[in-house]
């Protein structure tokens, strides 16, 4: 009997801890990020990070989860960010007393109206008609929204102004740093809810129907009224991380529900990985941090997305998360050690490689875009002169002797690969 | 108002025409592979790209005829080494590459030609009013763009119903593994195809390109709208693209070319309303400016009400 109650008292013990652990980490990280990072632009991609982590989960509930293609995504994001503006003109307004940092709300019930309003028809089927039909719909809107002027605002957009609700003890979100604060919560609130979602049953039949639709109807589900509880749960977040948008920029436009915020949301998750539930954080994440600092340094930073995000689809389906996640095993066998040195004979050479191919890219734009008679560039705090042989013939040798060493390192990394991960391989080479 | 009526259906069958070049390419690709090529407007524009700068050597007339070639062997390209790769991990992912392929396309468009409007225009012996009526003038050119696509039509009706290359695209279509036990090459007829359909959305660039103006969201406008049609018509039906390409490209024309307003109706009915309610954009919505938004209305109402199109046979 003492056994019994032993071991289940270690069963449960050992899981409360793997359970909330990585929560307790995230909640932390979190909190210190400010501290870390406390610049201003620093604060400003962090705002912009929390935003894109909610639209690009919420996006992942219906692609990742629930297998349906969305190209109209933005369509909750958007209306979800209009709203909440409304209301913030409202609270300046007095016509009513709202806390402001509760404000997303709003943003999220008009996605879930929305949602249901939408979905009601278009979960009916899932594959090229629902991609279709979110297509259309996003496009729709996109268009209604030059032309319902007095709730989109045309072109110019609805501007708010957020320091003008009841302050929180003393914060009326003035600062960005507070703003900062407010996205994490909800951050923090959201993911926990989704993540929670994705483990009830609901969220459970969601993966069912998307794995094998008929299958799920033989145990007794409707595999549409399932993706439309999906669909609605989606639209819904991504009507918060609109009305965050709203609060954090103070304005809301057209762009935030066309296509290209819908492809946008779609490249995050896809790089993430959509086949994991951090897998969109990460895409968010690295997005970000791409649009951010590389267009400090690039104008064709638009160009490196578009090849990275379609190498991504040819060769690595399963994301970012998943090229982590493929060393688990390795990880468990405790030989991911083994991998450190095979990934640094490939690694340098590879940057070398896109170094150079990037260089290449640059200077070519450099040389069209810019006037005749201004031949310096700087690169990477690099100054050179374009018109002379040598920097081309840096950047050939760097992409052609990288190209060539990615080759030649090729097959020991596969070597070390596949010993790594090889159960039967003995300990001897780990 | 007659004018006006017979004006606005000539253009909009010279759109009509114009958006079935690239709809039967997408419709033809969709039948055979169940893919709904996003890059398709794509390789419409690269047809203009390619059209302009050869255009700008050689002349606007050997731009027509290799610019087109060029894109379809292009498409073939992207055929053989990126879509037949990426079907292994599904429609979904197949999807999801046309979509990055024409974010892509885009970008490399703008990084070798930039991002303004290029001034690619038509030839010189095209540059004159055909006819006169009404007062208006109808340019030469369009009665060009008129007779390509008619010609257009014309032999890829006659290849894939009398010749025996059509023959085996249709029993491909039918029955792929059949057809391939037959001795045909499926794989080759896939990316044939698809090359040929390229090369008709990059010939409809060509010819569109000095009509509606060659800058990089030229792709943009036109995608959707190519969608659009391929939906209403009825996925993989040519038929259906055919008399969709012509419903839209007339809707389009004719909903500019009338300018009534809700308002007129509620004038006629004798019914006032509130000038300033939140619902004034409603009433004042004239048939111009909803024209954008009505093929993509009549998508999401296809979709809704008869998810096979209009000639379609099977459910997309």
């Amino acid at each position: 009997m003492s056994e019994i109650t032993k071991t289940s008292a270690a069963t449960v013990s050992t899981p409360a801890l793997k359970r909330y652990g990585p929560w307790i980490g995230f909640l932390i990280v979190l909190l210190i990020l400010p501290y870390i990072f406390s610049s201003n632009v620093g604060v400003y991609t962090m705002n912009l990070m929390g935003i894109f982590i909610i639209f690009a989960l919420s996006y992942n509930m219906l692609l990742g989860q629930g297998g349906m293609l969305s190209f109209g995504h933005a369509v909750y994001f958007g209306l979800g960010g209009f709203m909440s503006v409304h209301f913030m003109n409202y609270l300046e307004d007095g016509s009513f007393v709202f806390p402001m940092w509760l404000l997303p709300i709003f943003g999220g019930a008009i996605g879930l109206v929305f949602a249901i309003i939408i979905g009601s028809f278009s979960t009916r089927r899932a594959g090229t008609v629902f991609a279709m039909i979110s297509l259309g719909v996003g496009e729709l809107m996109a268009a209604s929204s030059l032309i319902f002027v007095a709730f989109f605002g045309g072109e110019e957009g609805v501007s708010g102004d957020r320091t003008m609700g009841p302050p929180l003890f003393g914060v009326n979100f003035g600062q960005d740093v507070q703003v900062y604060y407010l996205i994490a919560a909800w951050v923090f609130v959201t993911v926990m809810l989704m993540y929670l979602f994705s483990r009830t049953p609901a969220g459970r039949l969601a993966n069912a129907v998307r794995d094998n639709a008929e299958r799920a109807e033989f145990i007794g589900y409707s595999q549409r009224k399932v993706r439309f509880v999906s669909f609605c749960a989606s639209g819904f977040f991504a009507g918060i991380a609109g009305g965050l948008f709203a609060i954090n920029f103070e304005i809301v436009t057209e762009e935030n529900l066309n296509a290209l915020t819908s492809g946008v949301v779609l490249l995050m998750a896809y790089i993430g990985g959509v086949g994991f539930f951090i897998g969109p954080i990460v895409g968010a994440v690295l997005f970000t941090l791409l649009q951010s600092i590389l267009s400090n340094y690039t104008d064709i930073w638009q160009l490196y997305v578009g090849v990275m995000f379609v190498l991504t689809v040819m060769f690595v389906p399963q994301g970012l998360t998943g090229i982590m996640m493929m060393h688990t095993p390795a990880w468990r066998m405790k030989r991911v050690g083994g991998l450190v040195v095979p990934y640094i004979r490939m690694g340098v050479p590879a940057l070398a490689m896109l170094a150079g191919i990037a260089g290449f890219l640059e200077m070519i734009h450099h040389v069209r875009g810019s006037p005749a008679d201004e031949t310096m560039m700087s690169l990477m705090g690099i100054e050179f002169s374009t018109h002379s042989i040598m920097p081309w013939v840096t950047v050939a040798v760097l992409a052609l002797v990288g190209g060539y060493l990615v080759r030649n390192q090729a097959p020991q990394l596969k070597e070390a690969w596949e010993t790594a991960n090889n159960p039967d391989a003995g300990g001897k080479e780990a | 108002m007659f004018e006006l009526v017979f004006f606005s259906l000539l253009n909009g069958i010279v759109t009509g025409l114009l958006l079935f070049m690239l709809a039967s390419g997408l419709t033809l690709i969709f039948s055979m592979m169940g893919v709904l090529n996003f890059a398709h407007a794509s390789f419409y524009m690269l047809g203009a790209y390619f059209a302009y700068t050869i255009s700008a050597y050689l002349g606007f007339w050997i731009g027509l005829i290799v610019a087109p070639v060029l894109v379809g062997l292009l498409g073939a390209l992207v055929e053989r080494y990126g879509l037949r790769y990426v079907h292994r991990w599904g429609h979904v992912a197949e999807l999801i590459f046309t979509f990055g392929l024409a974010f892509l396309i885009e970008e490399v468009v703008q990084f070798i030609w930039g991002k303004d409007t290029k001034a690619y225009h038509e030839p010189e012996i095209l540059q004159f009013p055909l006819f006169t009526f009404f007062g208006q003038n109808f340019p030469a050119y369009k009665a060009f763009m008129l007779l390509i696509s008619i010609a257009i039509f014309i032999m890829l009706l006659l290849i894939l119903t009398r010749s025996r290359v059509g023959l085996i695209i249709q029993a491909a279509i039918h029955k792929p593994n059949m057809t391939a036990m037959l001795g045909h090459n499926v794989p080759l007829v896939f990316m044939g195809v698809f090359g040929v359909g390229c090369a008709l959305a990059g010939l409809a660039g060509v010819i569109a390109g000095p009509a509606l103006g060659t800058f990089p969201g030229m792709a943009v406008v036109l995608g959707s709208i190519v969608f659009v049609i391929v939906v209403v018509g009825g996925l993989g039906s040519l038929t259906g693209a055919f008399v969709a390409s012509l419903i839209i490209g007339l809707l389009q024309t004719f909903a500019i070319a009338l300018d009534y307003s809700v308002n007129d109706i509620l004038t006629a009915f004798n019914i006032s309303f509130d000038a300033d309610s939140a619902l004034r954009d409603l009433w004042s919505l004239s048939l111009p400016q909803i024209a954008p938004i009505l093929p993509y209305l009549l998508l999401v109402l296809v979709l809704i009400f008869r998810p096979m199109g209009l000639f379609g046979n099977r459910e997309t």
